[in-house]
């Protein structure tokens, strides 16, 4: 979806104005890492994937997305994908009273404090084959479909209409603007390469490229 | 009883539209609250992943692979040419770095790693991201204004270096391999390490010079 979440080339958002890496903390408040925890205890349920977590980020209104800090656009989408997932209802998120205890298949699941201190692997969730062989080999030209799917993708904007080379061939992975919508599906994933005079014309920075990402689907041969 | 002073911190925009509204703190315990009593969450295992995160995985782990490679040119070969591997032979492994590309900096490349679209980052070597590389300013302008991104963390690349921009739009995770600095020579990797701050494997900065104080990781 054409969100605002999709920021690259956006300009008006003032100076980035970084804390001092000595002196900033992992969370600045208490809240930040419940936040986090939470994410991830919720994620081993094994209800929703990454894409989905995203998607339900994302969909906010533009408004709400860029005033909210970062944690609470996480607490935002904890909530859309509990009510969607059907683990809560809204009036148990507005009252804050349990209705019931969660079903009996998910209890086993329920992240423990020892399996919450180890560091997870989602390899075979994120690694998935694509029968296909691949169109495409580094070196060839492509170019970034001009596609506008209401629903997530990660092909950003700025890239779209843009002709390219690919750089390297990164096997298959998870294909986001499908499994967001809950089917799993592998596909070839590239990393292609933009000089910055194709994306941004006589602006670009001197001596500059862009390299991203892009599965197959958002490719195009160019002759 | 959260009030601005508790939140200290700036988030350093001139307008700051991104601070939270005060009951973001009582939403946070409701939920929790209601996730534990359904039977969704334990508290204990939550805190288990903040601990984690706060103490035991962050960019003190990037700056030992950086460092070895500096100091070992087998490995450096290695993590240039399987960086997945090369990372995980040090045990850092697991969610947000399952596949790895280490990128080289030198006198003609300069790297910069950025997600446009939300906030991805290889936590296994570099924990979880800063404030300000999941904020607009950097995330819209990281890609169309590089050299003026790099110049607002007071880092000049020469107009003869190339600067590649990562845009971390899949799973896969970027980590830059700065350069090693003047001045190094004979140094162990211990001590190498503690020049290469996080914002030098981002590629914002570039590693700190020997005699510049090491901040804390």
């Amino acid at each position: 979806m054409n969100g605002v979440h999709d920021m690259g080339g956006m300009e008006g958002f003032g100076p980035i104005n970084a804390e001092p890496e000595s002196e900033e903390p992992v969370f600045h408040t208490a809240w930040e890492g419940r936040v986090y925890g939470m994410n991830r205890a919720l994620g081993a349920l094994g209800r929703w994937n990454i894409d989905k977590g995203r998607y339900a980020r994302e969909r906010q209104r533009p408004v709400e997305y860029l005033r909210h800090s970062y944690y609470e656009n996480w607490l935002v989408g904890i909530e859309t994908l509990l009510l969607e997932a059907g683990l809560v209802t809204q009036q148990e998120l507005e009252t804050g009273v349990p209705e019931g205890l969660i079903p009996e298949e998910l209890k086993p699941r329920v992240l423990t404090a020892e399996a919450g201190s180890r560091v997870p692997n989602r390899l075979g969730e994120v690694v998935l084959p694509d029968d296909a062989p691949a169109k495409f080999a580094p070196g060839n030209r492509v170019l970034a479909k001009n596609r506008h799917p209401s629903t997530h993708t990660r092909e950003p904007r700025y890239l779209r209409g843009h002709v390219g080379t690919v750089h390297e061939h990164y096997g298959s992975q998870l294909f986001p603007d499908m499994s967001s919508q809950g089917i799993d599906k592998g596909g070839h994933l590239y990393c292609v390469r933009f000089e910055a005079t194709e994306l941004w014309g006589k602006s670009a920075a001197t001596r500059s490229a862009i390299y991203a990402d892009l599965w197959e689907d958002y490719l195009e041969p160019v002759e | 009883m959260a009030d601005e002073h508790e939140h200290g911190h700036s988030h350093g925009h001139d307008e700051d539209f991104t601070e939270p509204p005060a009951d973001i703190e009582l939403r946070v315990k409701a939920l929790e609250s209601l996730l534990v009593e359904k039977g969704l969450a334990n508290r204990a295992a939550i805190d288990a992943v903040i601990d984690t995160y706060e103490t035991k995985v962050g960019p003190r782990n990037g700056a030992a692979v950086v460092a070895r490679a500096w100091t070992e040119p087998e490995f450096r070969k290695w993590l240039l040419e399987d960086s997945t591997a090369a990372i995980a032979s040090m045990g850092y492994v697991g969610t947000q770095g399952e596949q790895m590309r280490v990128l080289e900096n030198t006198v003609d490349t300069h790297n910069l790693v950025v997600c446009t679209l939300c906030s991805c980052y290889p936590w296994p070597v570099l924990g979880l991201p800063p404030v300000w590389y999941k904020s607009a300013p950097y995330r819209s302008r990281a890609v169309s204004d590089p050299r003026g991104v790099l110049d607002e963390f007071g880092t000049q690349v020469p107009e003869t270096t190339e600067v590649r921009v990562w845009d971390s739009t899949s799973e896969m995770r970027y980590l830059v391999l700065p350069q090693r600095p003047d001045g190094t020579e004979g140094w162990n990797a211990e001590e190498l390490a503690q020049l290469v701050s996080r914002n030098s494997m981002i590629g914002v900065e570039v590693a700190r010079a020997p005699g510049t104080a090491a901040s804390a990781g």
